[in-house]
């Protein structure tokens, strides 16, 4: 039985790699309508990360529609019809806090996979996450250079972060027992790679715009290309 | 134990408590009575504190005094026999009593005929009907502020409604809220008028807070489920701190605002450039 | 006099190890458990007090050593802000109530209450045993939360609730707070069983002749302090079981509702927080006095003693000890000034404190009367007596401060209030608690302990005390608040971190000298010269016994007394003291 569960994501992943036959899904998410007025953050009450800005204000991240008429910072992933395991990979995933923000924003991460929270500015951050499903946890990280390592046991999307010290800082983690994830960039796009054929479906996350689900079939070494179209809520 | 010892202890207990007395006039003559710049109307808590301390400096110089010549004047003497004094004739017990209640008296009388209750009860009573009101909200660890805009009234909070577009859960249904100006937490400072009566209305989300202004000698705790207020006239233009006096958690000791006291004037021009919450909220 | 004519007394004891040292029901061996309990409490009190003066003096300098000590509590060798809350909530719980109350009175109360009034043992033996591994189990629970992953409580000793009672609110809140709430049950039940125990004993097992107004002062302290403790107790462990249903089984006492944590609402609704103030300094202060009382007292009967005067106006004293206990119980308000409750309960709570400072004053001025022309023997007893005196009297001092609603606005919650607690109830009764085990030691181990490292001792402490504290006045007054876990990120804080680094010299000197008493302590329990029957030349009726003295205490005859306790220096009398015990008249000459 073990071996049987062992040999199968092997299998696939021998698949995957020797014959490059895997799909690849690619694709955009669009913003409709009139972009919101930036919010504006403005750090005042805490002088250190207001000189870090230059005393000027930061926009939040919480919607961010990009030039092109794009949405960044949506979590895209698999929600459903993966087969098979798949082991995390070794190299962390890193969250940074600089500059009273963190860094990224929105990522992905597999359960058992390796998140390092780092504090790069020199005063007190707190690493306050409140997952439901996983376990919660709250830390203070006092000075420049800490390090904090977590891992998670369950999928969850997604795991909301938060500095209580700076209550404006906020960051979301996807937590997937699969590797197929991805996060909208400045161009609004996103790419997850090496699917195996199949049919799924594809999840769009926005922390405020809601979610969005398609479902899709790939066959072997195929690019598909899709979007999505978040509209402002009224 | 020969005398000598004795007198050895006598005179270093002597010698500490005068040391000690030296040192604390020398500093209080050099840095004042270390309460941090007056900048409020409460001028009388500083009254009351400087006459209790010049009372109890002096009550404590004289009894450590006392004690520490006790021990060095009636140190161990073979030869000579204690002076048998049980306190039990009517004039004895008189004695014992009379100096404690003499001390007390002392104390307690200054501290009261300086106003002690009248400052209580104009703290805590009706502040004046056109006074400048602002409310402050503890969570962990920042403070929100907000102003109620030109209708000087604050819309309705609902916990229901808190999120993260919303931190204060303000009912934007309810007319007064539209003009509300709302910093989220640790993202505002306090503007506060010059000369002009005060109302801090104080809350808190989560835990119990305690904004304490040093210069204006003002703390109030902030309890959940509760509304709690205090007012005062902030008397100097400049900047001050707030810091937060109740334990709170990991970043108790950094839960600290802005306080920034300039004229109506100034106050009320920075308060009409600031974006009315009817138009955030969408 | 001198006999040892207790010799078959013990041989009818004879007990084996188990039931002599351990499952003791003798209240000799329970109060020398306490004292050992106590004492390794206060080391650990003491070296957790040493990592907080090592961070407020080096905030954000790594000190590679405290990794190694603390583990992942100080990465980097940086103490968490988390870990400093669970260190202030940790060192408080543990030097007010384990040491200064389990430690205290534990010992003493066993110790001398049967002795000075001339009782075989306590009313009920087994129960006093009890009591005693009750405390023990409470030890064991407060230990284990050290070891908790998500760390020991960190809200404080007072425990505020919703800080408390929200389990995510800070890490410690989480377990470590659970261990804290079910160690403190465990150790009210101990408290509770000792104060029925001392209650019962000091009425119903006084010999012949030892009337009421014939006890000693210490024998006072004890009653009246177990009456304060059975009737504060209770409450604070209603408000325990309470918070624990709040925690664990969805109840809201303490939690208001509409609370949003972290982002998160909070499914508790209808409590109140201020219910718990109320309900924890209802004991909380009367328990400041369960920790003051008995040192009070231990430093009454060790002055007179060694000033071979009589202890000036007793009755006054014993009325002023029944008058402090008595208010104590109606002045818990003033620790509320500023919390939000009404305003004219503010100001009645005024009132009460300032009554209660009446008696403390007289009371410490008979003391000082009772020092004035006697002839002053400097035993290092002694000396923490009179250390006691100078202690305790710039703690009593700002607490004029401190009752003055006004100014406590401003003094509230800020290292003013730290130094005036640690002068007042925190050192001065350590110093209580160290009169009595220098004075009661050849009494308890029948060996002398070491004069000189006990005077050493004296003076390492007590300079180092008032070099700790009392720049902490001068802190407060500038408004540092109080558990901060730095003080760089404020103007008028930052003016300290020099004046920090004074104070945790003096804090690493005085913890230095309390080794040399580790040492002296242990070292002539063992190696000491041997103790006779009445080394102070003392009148009360333990130093009738035997050093130690055997099961049972007294020989087949109970002790009779003839008079007070307190007859040093009478005018005619061949001796300058009489015991108790004595049925001689002495005529004045
Ligand atoms: C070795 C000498 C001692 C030192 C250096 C020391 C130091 C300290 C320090 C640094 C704090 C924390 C202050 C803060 O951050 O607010 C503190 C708090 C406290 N200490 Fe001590 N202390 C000593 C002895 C004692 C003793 C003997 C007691 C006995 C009652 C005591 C009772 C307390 C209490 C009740 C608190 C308050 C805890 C809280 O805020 O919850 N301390 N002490
Ligand atoms: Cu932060
Ligand atoms: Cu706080
Ligand atoms: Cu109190």
């Amino acid at each position: 039985m073990i071996k049987k569960l062992l040999t199968l994501p092997l299998l696939i992943l021998v698949a995957s790699f020797s014959f490059g036959q895997n799909a690849t899904l690619k694709g955009v998410v669009k913003f409709k309508g009139e972009a919101p007025k930036p919010r504006l953050i403005s750090m005042k009450a805490d002088r250190q990360c207001d000189a870090m800005h230059g005393g000027k204000p930061v926009t939040a991240e919480d919607v961010v529609v990009n030039q092109n008429g794009t949405l960044k910072w949506v979590f895209v992933y698999v929600k459903e019809g993966v087969k098979g395991k798949y082991s995390p990979p070794a190299e962390p995933v890193v969250l940074d806090q600089q500059g009273c923000l963190y860094h990224p924003h929105v990522f992905g991460i597999m359960v058992g996979q390796k998140l390092e929270v780092r504090n790069s500015d020199p005063l007190l951050h707190n690493v306050h996450s409140t997952p439901k499903k996983n376990k919660p946890f709250n830390i203070g990280q006092p000075v420049k250079g800490m390090k904090s390592y977590y891992t998670f046991t369950v999928p969850e999307v997604m795991v909301p972060f938060k500095c209580d010290v700076h209550p404006w800082m906020s960051a979301y983690a996807g937590v997937l027992d699969h590797p197929f994830f991805s996060v909208t960039d400045d161009k609004g796009e996103f790419e997850i790679k090496n699917l195996p054929p199949g049919t799924y479906t594809i999840e769009a996350w926005h922390e405020k715009l809601g979610t969005q689900t398609q479902t899709i079939t790939v066959k072997a070494g195929e690019t598909k290309s899709i979007e999505f179209t978040f509209e402002r809520k009224k | 134990m020969s005398q000598n010892q004795s007198k050895f202890h006598g005179l270093l207990f002597l010698f500490f408590f005068i040391l000690g007395s030296i040192a604390s006039v020398w500093v209080v003559l050099r840095n004042g009575w270390w309460l941090p710049e007056l900048a409020s109307d409460r001028e009388t808590i500083d009254k009351i504190f400087v006459t209790i301390f010049i009372i109890a400096g002096i009550l404590f110089v004289l009894s450590e005094l006392a004690l520490s010549y006790f021990i060095f004047k009636y140190a161990g003497d073979a030869r000579r026999k204690a002076f048998y004094l049980p306190g039990t004739t009517k004039k004895e017990i008189l004695w014992s009593i009379l100096p404690g209640v003499l001390v007390v008296m002392i104390l307690e009388i200054s501290a009261e005929f300086l106003g002690g209750a009248s400052i209580w009860g104009k703290i805590h009573g009706e502040p004046p009907k056109d006074a400048f009101l602002v409310e402050i909200t503890g969570e962990q660890f920042a403070w929100s502020i907000r102003y109620p805009g030109p209708d000087g009234k604050f819309g309705k909070v609902d916990p229901k409604l808190i999120s993260y577009d919303n931190p204060l859960g303000i009912d934007m249904s309810d007319e007064a809220s539209k003009d509300d100006i709302v910093f989220p937490a640790g993202e505002g400072v306090l503007y506060l008028p010059l000369n002009h009566p005060v109302v801090l209305l104080i809350r808190s989300k989560d835990v119990i807070h305690s904004p304490f202004i040093p210069n204006f000698r003002v703390k109030q705790d902030a309890v959940p489920g509760m509304v709690t207020r205090t007012w005062f006239v902030p008397k100097k233009e400049g900047e001050y701190e707030l810091a937060c006096a109740e334990l709170c958690g990991l970043g108790h000791y950094r839960m600290k605002s802005l306080v920034v006291v300039k004229p109506m004037e100034e106050v009320q021009e920075w308060l009409s450039q600031q974006t009315p919450a009817g138009d955030i909220y969408w | 006099m001198t006999g040892h004519e207790h010799s078959q007394v013990e041989v009818h004891h004879k007990e084996g190890f188990i039931r002599k040292y351990i499952f003791s029901t003798d209240h000799k061996t329970i109060a020398k458990q306490y004292l050992i309990t106590g004492i390794i409490w206060g080391f650990i009190g003491m070296i957790l007090s040493w990592f907080m003066r090592l961070q407020l003096a080096y905030p954000n300098q790594p000190i590679p050593l405290l990794e190694k000590i603390l583990g992942g509590w100080a990465e980097g060798g940086i103490l968490k802000p988390e870990f400093y809350t669970a260190l202030i909530t940790m060192h408080g719980t543990i030097m007010v109530f384990f040491l200064l109350t389990a430690g205290l009175s534990g010992t003493f109360s066993n110790y001398l209450i049967p002795l000075q009034i001339g009782a075989r043992d306590m009313a009920f033996p087994v129960l006093n045993m009890l009591s005693y591994w009750v405390f023990f189990a409470a030890s064991v629970v407060m230990l284990i939360s050290f070891f908790v992953q998500t760390g020991p409580a960190g809200a404080g000793w007072t425990m505020y609730p919703p800080l408390s009672a929200l389990k995510n609110a800070v890490p410690g809140s989480g377990f470590g707070t659970t261990l804290w709430l079910i160690s403190m049950a465990l150790f009210i039940v101990s408290s509770l069983l000792g104060a029925l125990n001392y209650i019962t004993t000091t009425l119903n097992y006084r010999t012949k002749g030892m009337s009421m107004g014939r006890l000693p002062i210490t024998v006072w302290g004890m009653f009246v302090t177990a009456i304060l403790g059975l009737l504060s107790f209770p409450v604070l462990l209603a408000g325990a079981v309470m918070l624990i249903f709040d925690r664990e089984f969805g109840t809201s006492f303490f939690v208001p509702s509409g609370l949003v944590l972290g982002g998160q609402p909070v499914p508790h609704e209808g409590g109140n927080p201020i219910l718990w103030q109320h309900l924890f300094w209802f004991l909380g202060h009367p328990e400041v006095y369960i920790v003051l009382l008995p040192a009070v007292s231990i430093v009454g009967e060790v002055l007179a003693t060694n000033s071979r005067k009589p202890l000036f106006a007793y009755k006054i004293c014993v009325g002023a000890i029944i008058g402090i206990g008595a208010l104590s119980m109606i002045v818990w308000g003033h620790h509320m000034y500023v919390s939000g409750m009404n305003p004219i309960l503010g100001e009645i709570f005024v009132v009460t404190t300032l009554a209660i400072s009446f008696p403390t004053a007289i009371l410490i001025f008979n003391y000082l009367v009772t020092v004035w022309r006697g002839s002053l023997r400097f035993t290092p007893g002694m000396l923490f007596a009179l250390g006691f005196l100078g202690l305790f009297i710039p703690g009593a001092l700002t607490g004029a401060f401190l009752a003055t609603a006004p100014v406590d606005i401003q003094l509230h919650d800020t290292y003013f209030v730290v130094a005036h607690f640690h002068f007042t109830m925190a050192t001065a009764a350590a110093f209580g608690m160290f009169a009595g085990v220098y004075h009661w030691f050849p009494k308890m181990f029948g060996r002398m302990m070491n004069d000189k490292l006990g005077k050493i001792h004296f003076w390492g402490t007590f300079i180092g005390v008032y070099l700790i504290f009392f720049p902490m006045f001068f802190q407060g007054i500038a408004g540092v608040p109080r558990r901060y876990y730095s003080f760089t990120e404020y103007n008028f804080t930052s003016q300290f971190i020099g004046l920090n680094k004074f104070i945790t010299i003096a804090a690493f000197i005085a913890g230095a000298a309390q080794f040399i008493f580790l040492f002296n302590f242990f070292w002539s329990m063992f190696k000491g010269p041997k103790a006779d029957k009445n080394p102070w030349k003392a009148n009360t009726l333990e130093w009738q016994a035997d050093s130690p003295p055997p099961h049972g205490n007294w020989g087949p005859e109970l002790p009779v007394v003839y008079r007070g306790p307190y007859e040093y220096s009478v005018p005619g009398a061949e001796e300058d003291y009489i015991p108790q015990t004595a049925s001689i008249k002495v005529e004045a000459k």
